[in-house]
């Protein structure tokens, strides 16, 4: 279900700077409160309930989501720089499928 | 003759409307107690029993939605974050939703300032809640009214 990960980070920063990192992927989100509208049944939920983004392996920030997020669920935060290394974004939904995503930082 | 007719009428109505209006008052009455229910009891989920103070937070958030299924919102808690003292969690809620839990955003003492950006769903014109717990355990508390044009809960 979840396609199209995207994530603004930048490539270099200096050390004590605080970033913002954005993050956004594709996911219809679904409620569990819709209806078919043909057959009158509900639509069973289907959501992404837990990001992460891990920074050499340690988690620095997290979020768990409920079905009041959006459709295509965009996440802004921040990150102090410290040293240069790999950010990983993972976003789990309710059918367990994971979706990850990996971006440089490099420290000047 | 016809004016105390009239008359009667506008009587009837005038009842008629005060019964409709009580109906109407007495209904929203349970259902906001029933919002309130709903919400004490995420709140109790996400964070406990604790005592809330107000204030530390900021919530940035549109006075007026026209769209409900998709609404920005910005949290940001005043914290030094650091490895001693800093912002655990935010919770937020949002009362009217089918389920009044929204989002819980962890932050770390790495994350620099305790501040993010999603968007929400809003069944209607309603409060937004925030509740933020710190490393210490103490919470602090804040709402704001966004009035939504077009729910976004889909039926």
């Amino acid at each position: 279900m979840a396609s199209k990960p995207r994530v603004r980070v930048p490539k270099k920063a200096k050390a004590g700077d605080i970033i913002t990192i954005k993050s956004l992927i594709s996911h219809k989100m679904e409620t569990g409160q819709r209806k078919d509208k043909k057959t009158g049944e509900k639509i069973p939920r289907l959501i992404i309930n837990k990001f992460v983004c891990k920074f050499n392996g340690n988690v620095v920030f997290s979020s768990d989501w409920h079905p009041a997020v959006s459709a295509n669920p965009y996440m802004a935060f921040s990150y102090k720089v410290v040293e240069s290394g790999e950010f990983e974004f993972t976003w789990t939904d309710d059918a367990g499928e994971t979706v990850s995503k990996k971006a440089k930082l490099t420290v000047s | 003759m016809k004016k105390t007719e009239f008359s009667r009428r506008t009587a009837l109505e005038l009842i008629g409307g005060g019964v409709v209006t009580a109906l109407l008052a007495g209904t929203f009455a349970t259902s906001a107690q029933a919002d309130a229910k709903l919400l004490a009891e995420a709140i109790k989920k996400a964070v406990g029993e604790g005592a809330m103070k107000e204030g530390k937070i900021t919530l940035d958030l549109p006075e007026i939605a026209e769209n409900g299924n998709t609404v920005p919102v910005g949290v940001s808690v005043d914290s030094p974050m650091t490895d001693a003292d800093y912002v655990k969690s935010v919770h937020l809620f949002a009362e009217k939703n089918p389920a009044a839990d929204v989002a819980s955003i962890h932050f770390t003492p790495a994350s620099g300032v305790a501040k993010a950006a999603l968007r929400i769903r809003m069944a209607g014109t309603q409060n937004i809640v925030a509740v933020a717990e710190m490393s210490d355990g103490t919470l602090y508390t804040a709402k704001k009214l966004v009035k939504v044009t077009i729910g976004g809960c889909g039926g």
